[in-house]
């Protein structure tokens, strides 16, 4: 296989780790919007709980981007 | 249409051209000031100002020492709630953190209108600047941790109340889950930086593309108008996009080094 198809395919397969970091911020803001409905006045004292939790489950995702960019763009 | 280089952006430039200096046991370094450098110096230069002007003290306070006492007021609130009594001692270098990289990813954003080569550098979407901060932050905590623990230090990666027999893996992983943390630091701030740069850069190239393209076919080509509308407002949309992310990568930065110094400031009491 030419190399750079191989740099295509890997880059595109490396983006399928954002299907974890998908579901985990689904799963927090569910939560946190779950809690809020059930005690709206606590819900102000939680949100920079929230930032920091989306933040760091991002984070992960992005760092599959970082790995897709290296395959892509490093030179062969 | 011709291919999109969405990296294009990010190549460094130099402003001003300094001789190389030979620093002996590292060897020849170039000080020149680059874009890169020239962005962090606007942005540090504008955050002093900033604070010059809106810390005046006045009792009913102006707009802007507003804002200056509501930046204070959320990073006093990080440091006072993670760190404990002790965390005024480390506000100074948190809110430095917090401002200097909040300015840094804004000031990125700016394009000047009229000058088509002209746009701001965003010095956090380079791995050196955001791996010198991480281990600036990383190094402070093992310092302070050395300092106010001595050798107990160590007990940071031997958690309470573990059964003796997985005691050895778990100190392995903890261990390597403390290496981690600065690479975490470096590659979420740039790596959100250089996403969002990027994908910014490709939907403004889909915006100029697609409109010369209809413009100069014609005819049928000029549907073509449609998507680059579209286009068009994803930019607007993942313009604010990037200075809510630009802010909070900020707040996350400084958040995480305020609970990185709470585990070895409050190492051996205060659960």
């Amino acid at each position: 296989m030419d190399v750079h198809a191989a740099k295509y395919i890997g880059a595109g397969l490396a983006m399928l780790g954002m299907i974890g970091a998908g579901i985990g911020l689904g799963i927090l803001f569910g939560n946190y919007l779950q809690g809020a409905l059930r005690n709206p006045s606590a819900a102000a004292g939680e949100r920079p709980m929230l930032f920091l939790g989306m933040a760091l489950t991002e984070a992960l995702g992005i760092f599959a981007l970082v790995i897709a960019f290296i395959i892509l763009f490093v030179p062969v | 249409m011709a291919a999109i280089d969405p990296l294009h952006q990010f190549a460094i430039e130099k402003v001003v051209a300094l001789p190389p200096v030979t620093i002996p046991g590292v060897g020849l370094v170039d000080l020149s000031i680059t874009n890169s450098v020239l962005a962090m110096m606007i942005a540090a230069a504008a955050i002093c100002l900033f604070m010059v002007v809106a810390a005046k003290g006045e009792v009913v306070p102006g707009r802007l020492q507003t804002v200056g006492e509501g930046i204070y007021g959320m990073v006093e609130g990080l440091t006072s709630s993670m760190i404990g009594h002790e965390g005024k001692k480390y506000f100074p270098f948190v809110f430095t953190l917090f401002t200097f990289i909040m300015c840094m990813n804004m000031f990125g954003l700016l394009n000047f209108i009229g000058l088509p080569n002209m746009h701001m550098f965003t010095p956090t979407s380079q791995v050196a600047v955001t791996a010198t901060l991480a281990l600036i932050t990383i190094g402070l905590v093992i310092i302070v941790g050395f300092a106010k623990n001595g050798l107990g230090f160590f007990k940071l990666f031997v958690p309470s109340g573990v059964p003796v027999a997985i005691l050895p893996f778990l100190v392995i992983i903890e261990f390597i889950s403390f290496l981690v943390r600065p690479l975490t630091l470096t590659l979420r701030l740039f790596g959100n930086m250089l996403g969002g740069h990027v994908v910014l850069a490709i939907f403004g190239a889909f915006v100029a593309a697609l409109g010369t393209y209809a413009l100069s076919t014609g005819g049928a080509a000029y549907a073509a108008l449609i998507p680059s509308a579209l286009s068009f407002f994803m930019v607007v949309a993942l313009t604010a996009l990037e200075l809510i992310v630009g802010f909070l990568q900020a707040f996350v930065f400084a958040a995480l080094a305020c609970v990185y110094l709470n585990d070895v400031v409050n190492l051996g009491h205060g659960h």
